[in-house]
């Protein structure tokens, strides 16, 4: 399996982030890289083996349906780079 | 119409619990914005998410009650999209594997019945909730973030807007009945999105698809659809083609509109979230949820019928809320004659409920009071018109209604003397009536009731101011 730059570009949008043309180039040979790498997994014979969605051998950790102290409001916002009376302010996104 | 209308629809149904879905944070509506949160729900870095058992246990719920397989094993995923109240960047949702897995449900629209498919139901948590009518910017509470949800998703089985609706007040008594949620569309805690196309009829593909979002109200799912299925129809007639798009419903305006903008972000690259171990639905948790269910609307209808032979038009008007069919339950036994006690929750107690815009949870004539004036009218001791009048003086106190009878000097009159002497006072008061009922206008009758009622204020023995009366004209 492979990515061509187009991939990079489209994922690189849904990620939010953004590549100067070099480093898109860049960024491509790399993931390629990783990719070539992992597809050695694909020499193994997984016929008859359930696909694995979390490494722990656990299921149900589960808790009880009950109510902690919340932290307060100030806390909340405190790392947070705008704020006015109880909210996160954010720029204007439209509804 | 040549089209045949299809719709599916996505219900997201708000969970009642007491703390959110992955963190101990109360789940509660309304509380000051950002107080009900933790580091789980804010996505603090390295806070761990742990799932709420009782949201497992109200999806196996539902799912049970609407006829799904349970998946022995199901496995969270992540949702990954970008938005200011979705403080991680992704949603815990379930995508491979949900939890329940091809049920549905029967309904009538009046036009027989009807079995609309489920193709799913899974377990998610909802977003944060962001204000944006406040000045230039945009203003975010993450109260809700994290707050269970299921949702229940149909295959599009769905014919007519009537018919949507209709499925829609189903899954709404059946979340009721389990007391999974509260169902209620205005506050949100039911949210309904529509897929909605045409096809000609006899085609066996569907048409391409407008998703509509944004209806709160049953009312307004219907006139959604119907507005979406004619703007389609138009469409195709003119030679036009439909593009897949979302659109809003507004209801003030009677109109979907195209939410333009947020098309290109529908991939959502969802994968298993490694925070969360898979859940595990064994046997033993499947038995004991299953002897948890409540008796289901049309069982206790059937059940009613039985036990209390009241009509079957009457059972299931007493059943489609499982509080009035509680109340109803209740005032039956003590009441002694359930057919009377059904009348009066159909009449009296739900007109109220109504008009003062109360549930019957908050109803101060509780059926132990309603029994107790029920019983006096079965016994003669007020006639069925006061009854009425005492009805409404016992939602002002919580008199008794022998109290307030008592109080009010409102006893049925049944002595047969004090009746005699107002039937001869109002034949001596109208001499030119009685002349004429004598002389064959029978009819005048009821106008010779009617005035002695009146002049006894009501509580007269109506039976008894009759055969008075019968006597005293036929002489
Ligand atoms: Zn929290």
């Amino acid at each position: 399996m492979s990515v061509t730059i187009d991939d990079v570009t489209y994922i690189a949008e849904l990620a939010r982030l953004r590549f100067s043309d070099d480093e898109a180039l860049k960024m491509t040979d790399e993931l390629n890289t990783i990719l070539h790498y992992v597809d050695t997994l694909n020499e193994v014979d997984t016929e008859g083996v359930l696909p694995l969605s979390n490494i722990h051998d656990q299921k149900n950790v589960l808790r009880a349906d009950e109510e902690h102290e919340p932290i307060a409001n100030a806390a909340a916002l405190s790392n947070a780079p705008d704020s006015q009376d109880r909210f996160f302010r954010v720029p204007k996104v439209l509804g | 119409m040549k089209y045949e209308l299809v719709v599916g629809l996505e219900v997201h149904c708000q969970l009642n619990t007491k703390s959110k879905a992955f963190c101990g944070c109360s789940a509660r509506f309304g509380n000051p914005a950002n107080t009900n949160v933790c580091p789980v729900c804010l996505a603090l870095p390295g806070a761990l998410p742990v799932l709420n058992r009782q949201v497992v246990e109200d999806a196996v719920k539902l799912g049970l009650a609407t006829g799904c397989s349970i998946a022995p094993l199901s496995v969270l995923a992540r949702k990954n999209y970008f938005y200011p109240d979705l403080p991680k960047g992704y949603q815990i949702s379930q995508f491979e594997e949900p939890i329940c897995l091809e049920g549905g449900l029967r309904i009538d629209a009046g036009e027989g019945e009807r079995h609309v498919r489920l193709i799913r139901i899974h377990i998610e948590e909802d977003a944060g909730k962001s204000i944006h009518d406040i000045g230039d910017d945009t203003f975010i509470d993450v109260n809700r973030s994290g707050v269970p949800l299921l949702e229940v998703v149909s295959y599009p089985d769905i014919r007519t807007a009537k018919e949507a609706s209709v499925y829609l007040q189903k899954l709404r008594q059946i979340v009721k009945y389990l007391g999974i949620s509260d169902g209620n569309m205005e506050e949100g805690s039911l949210r309904c999105d529509a897929n909605v196309s045409l096809r000609l009829y006899g085609d066996e593909e569907y048409g391409t698809r407008t998703e509509i979002k944004n209806m709160n109200s049953f009312k307004n799912v219907e006139k959604a659809i119907e507005y979406e299925a004619e703007r389609h129809r138009q469409i195709l007639e003119a030679g036009g083609a439909i593009s897949q798009e979302t659109r809003l419903w507004d209801a003030d305006k009677g109109e979907t509109r195209s939410m333009r903008g947020k098309e290109f972000a529908h991939d959502y690259r969802y994968f298993p979230d490694p925070d969360l171990v898979p859940i595990l639905v064994d046997e033993e948790m499947l038995e004991r949820i299953r002897l948890e269910l409540p008796e289901f609307p049309e069982a206790r209808a059937e059940r009613f019928v039985q036990e209390f032979s009241i009509p079957a038009y009457d059972a299931g008007v007493l059943t489609v809320e499982r509080e009035v069919a509680d109340y109803f339950e209740e005032l039956a036994g003590l009441a002694k004659d359930a057919k009377v006690a059904s009348n009066w929750v159909m009449g009296e107690v739900l007109r109220t409920l109504k008009e003062k815009y109360l549930s019957i949870e908050e109803f101060i004539v509780t059926p132990v009071r309603l029994g107790g004036l029920i019983r006096m009218i079965a016994s003669g001791a007020v006639s069925n018109t006061i009854a009425k009048q005492v009805f409404e003086l016992m939602q002002e106190s919580d008199a008794s209604a022998e109290e307030i009878v008592e109080r009010e000097g409102l006893a049925q009159v049944s002595d047969s003397g004090a009746i005699e002497a107002v039937v001869d006072g109002i034949l001596a008061a109208n001499p030119g009536q009685l002349a004429a009922y004598r002389e064959g206008k029978t009819k005048l009758m009821g106008f010779f009731v009617g005035q002695c009622m009146a002049k006894m204020k009501g509580k007269a023995n109506p039976q008894m101011v009759n055969e008075v009366l019968v006597k005293k004209l036929g002489a």
